[in-house]
């Protein structure tokens, strides 16, 4: 029983792992909240959803969440991000709020207010192992994290690309040193962390096998959480902090009951934004004031 | 001297094992128009910094009038008697030039007072700022966005945002860096003024030439370390302080 | 007056005092995503006062700023060390906490909501509305609202002139704090039923959305806001489907060519000097 929530607890890790990385791609980048990430998710969620009832494969689904969550995420820096960039944090995070507000609401229109359902017939195999259960789209989702952990962490340590990138995580006044080559080095990071977004989106779809156009708040807010608690300027802190919250959710609804869960997640976070606001796993402190 | 106004002793931060300030000793009398110069990166701005609580210091003591004020927080700082301006100049960008004279007082009246309209509430301090408004002519800009002004004009206005705190000690980080002959001039003369009014001033300069028609005693800082001090005819005479500043332009 | 209109009226003045609560916040630089927390927090503790306790309204209300106030700077006080994005996503999560606290908080019927609460006025939700609003715009005519001026234009150099910014960034908390308990308190005796959903993120950010679509540096901006928020729909009906998302555009519009949003202080000098000179 405690293995199978356990291994319950790492699927709904995975995906807060993968929408926390999504989250930080833009934070530990640019220095912003992205708030419509959390609908980014919910529309891959919806396209993916579209494309495996219309008949075609996984593989096109995750592609096509993925797709039109990144042409989506390229508007939002387009239109939200680049005009504001100089702007106090604060504003363009609201802008960003804007567009999660069309979003929600075009889904609305699209899709209805009501929670959409999988048939059945989808995804529902079930492997044991010993006494564990695991679904066919579990395990996706497992195998799937780790291979999109592994890309990014790929792009970001390997590529010239991803040095720039982490060169202006480090120090964000060096974007502005950059010069043209920042504008491309932002939207690099809109755009896999929109990508991100949209897969996870599709994954949590149909492991669920149920979605709503107000999924994206739900996980969104809890993959900034998620995000918070790994370290905001520390991309690697999801893959921890992620499974982490996953497990402490799954074990709190299974032993505590269903609704504590929240407040325990959410307390951690204020309580790792006051006392670490590096995040568990260290690093540089990122709150220190400015100096005269 | 131990009417001393403001007093140092072995005041020392370090940032990070790089000893920004070693063992600073000196003191302030009143009265007098005192200046720190030495080359870049001599240590003046922390040197600051520490005196107004914006860093603590790692060691040593800084009194004012006898009072230990190392380890209080800045606001206690400034209304024990000490306000100052930055080098680069700290301007509320959302006020104009009589907001700024106003923000600055002393609390003098009660705490319901202050949630009143200042129209109704404060007489005695919209009577400060005009008195203080006038003294560096700036009536006239009374309703402009501080902001908005030119670079001298915004040096004046944060010195009389600073002079309507009624400060003991008036500290001033590079008056009139950037600014032409004639404004340097022009500040120099309201510096007088104002010590001819009873304030004591501690600057950072730059400008040699300024300091030395100007201040009545100079300490010279090099690499965060006293390296001389006297009355300006001594430093300039003063074989060190040549090195210190002649070794670096070169 | 017809019922509905009347209702929307009282809408938008419960709403004017949740976008006050964050105006006031907001006024020393910081960003409260979690006012609806505060809202709910006023909204339980009147309507438990005046159903359980027959406490009279009015008393209840001011029973329930003085609480939220309280909680609000206490809550406020760790906050000090967080900043911008980092405060920001802090109340998000202390939202979080406070609407999943009242989920589970049985004695008033968790999840299934509370009622019994007396129905009350447009004109009473509007005298309190009126009335704060009114004593906001003196405030910003204070020496504290200079304080607070400082503090968000430039918290370290408002620090360093002798601003005890401390106190400064608390106290508005606490005050904002209040406000939003009154705007819940009002909500809950106008709508006769309150349920956590009511208080939750998507109630914080209404609040927000009305003080920057109606402008950031002025008080009046909440109230143009919050009229917006409420009778614009009423103006959008062949459009209902979409308003939501009109209200989206809008943000992002005005973020982009107006980003102190409709009201600031020159065009308040511009609408007033005109009337005097006609």
């Amino acid at each position: 029983m405690l293995i199978q929530q356990l291994v319950n607890g790492l699927t709904l890790g995975a995906v807060y792992t993968l929408l926390a990385l999504s989250f930080s791609l833009v934070m530990g980048i640019l220095g912003i909240l992205n708030l419509a990430i959390a609908e980014l998710f919910m529309i891959g969620g919806y396209l993916g959803f579209t494309l495996i009832t219309a008949g075609f494969p996984l593989p096109v689904a995750v592609l096509g969440g993925m797709l039109g969550a990144a042409v989506i995420a390229i508007a939002i820096e387009k239109i939200g991000y680049q005009p504001l960039r100089d702007a106090p944090l604060v504003t363009p995070m609201l802008s960003t709020l804007g567009f999660s507000i069309i979003l929600q609401n075009v889904a609305t229109n699209i899709w209805g207010s009501d929670p959409a359902q999988l048939p059945d017939e989808y995804f529902g195999k079930q492997y044991a192992f010993g006494p564990v259960n695991i679904g066919e789209m579990q395990l996706i989702v497992l195998v799937a994290t780790v291979v999109l952990v592994a890309l990014v962490a790929y792009i970001v340590q390997k590529t010239p690309m991803g040095r720039a990138l982490r060169a202006v995580a480090e120090n964000r006044e060096v974007a502005r040193i950059l010069g043209v080559s920042a504008d491309r080095l932002t939207m690099l990071a809109f755009i896999l962390s929109g990508s991100l977004a949209g897969v996870a989106g599709v994954l949590i779809a149909l492991h669920y096998g149920t979605i709503t156009p107000y999924l994206g708040v739900e996980i969104g807010l809890k993959a900034i959480a998620v995000m918070v608690i790994g370290g905001t300027r520390q991309i690697w802190g999801a893959l921890v902090a992620g499974p982490l919250i996953g497990i402490a959710e799954v074990l709190t609804v299974a032993y505590g009951g269903s609704q504590v869960r929240d407040f325990v997640v959410y307390g951690f976070m204020i309580l790792i934004l006051l006392l670490r606001p590096q995040g568990l796993l260290g690093g540089a402190r990122s709150d220190q004031g400015q100096r005269v | 001297m131990s009417n001393a106004l403001l007093q140092l002793t072995g005041v020392t931060k370090t940032f990070g094992g790089i000893h920004a300030l070693s063992g600073m000793v000196c003191e302030v009398p009143e009265g007098k128009i005192v200046g720190v110069i030495g080359p870049n990166g001599a240590g003046k701005t922390t040197l600051f910094n520490t005196i107004t609580g914006a860093y603590r210091a790692d060691a040593g003591e800084v009194k004012l009038k006898g009072v230990d004020v190392t380890q209080w927080p800045s606001y206690r700082i400034v209304r024990e008697g000490i306000a100052r301006t930055f080098q680069n100049i700290r301007l509320f960008g959302s006020m104009t030039v009589w907001e700024h004279l106003l923000v600055a007082q002393p609390h003098s009246e009660s705490a319901w007072r202050r949630l009143l309209p200042i129209a109704w509430a404060n007489p005695a301090a919209q009577e400060r700022a005009e008195e203080v408004m006038a003294f560096f002519g700036l009536t006239e800009l009374r309703d402009r966005p501080a902001k908005s002004l030119p670079y001298g004009i915004q040096r004046k206005v944060e010195m009389a945002r600073a002079v309507t705190a009624r400060p003991k000690l008036l500290l001033l980080d590079e008056p009139v860096a950037g600014m032409n002959h004639d404004e340097a001039e022009e500040i120099r003369a309201l510096m007088i003024r104002l010590r001819d009014t009873g304030l004591t001033i501690l600057l950072i300069e730059h400008d040699m030439n300024f300091v030395m028609r100007l201040c009545d005693y100079l300490y010279v800082l090099d690499f965060g370390v006293l390296i001389a001090e006297g009355r300006p005819e001594e430093v300039r005479a003063n074989p060190v302080v040549l090195d210190a500043y002649l070794g670096k332009d070169s | 007056m017809s019922t509905y209109y009347a209702s929307l009226l009282a809408e938008s003045g419960i709403l004017l005092l949740g976008a006050l609560s964050v105006y006031i916040i907001l006024a020393t630089g910081q960003l409260s995503l979690g006012n609806g927390a505060f809202m709910g927090i006023g909204a339980y503790l009147s309507s438990y006062l005046t159903v359980a306790l027959n406490v009279p309204l009015t008393l209840a209300l001011v029973i329930s700023a003085i609480a939220a106030g309280i909680i609000g700077a206490i809550v406020a006080f760790p906050a000090l060390r967080l900043k911008g994005i980092y405060l920001a996503m802090a109340t998000v999560g202390f939202g979080e906490m406070v609407r999943s606290f009242f989920l589970n908080f049985d004695a008033m019927g968790g999840s299934g909501g509370y009622r019994g609460m007396q129905h009350i006025s447009v004109g009473y939700v509007w005298l309190w509305a009126g009335g704060i609003l009114i004593a906001v715009m003196l405030l910003e005519r204070s020496r504290v609202w200079l304080e607070m001026q400082a503090v968000h234009d430039d918290e370290t150099a408002a620090g360093l002139i002798g601003l005890n910014t401390t106190v400064t960034k608390i106290g508005a908390f606490g005050v904002g704090a209040a406000v939003a308990a009154i705007s819940g308190g009002l909500f809950a005796h106008h709508n006769v039923y309150i349920e956590p959903a009511n208080f939750g993120f998507d109630r914080s950010i209404e609040f927000v959305l009305a003080v920057i679509l109606g402008g950031s540096t002025v008080g009046p901006g909440s109230l143009v806001g919050s009229l917006l928020l409420v009778f614009l729909p009423e103006f959008l009906r062949p459009i209902a489907d979409w308003r939501l998302a009109a209200f989206g555009t809008l943000l992002i519009v005005v973020l982009l060519v107006r980003r102190q949003g409709i009201l600031d202080r020159s065009l308040i000098r511009t609408l007033t000097f005109r009337r005097a000179a006609a």
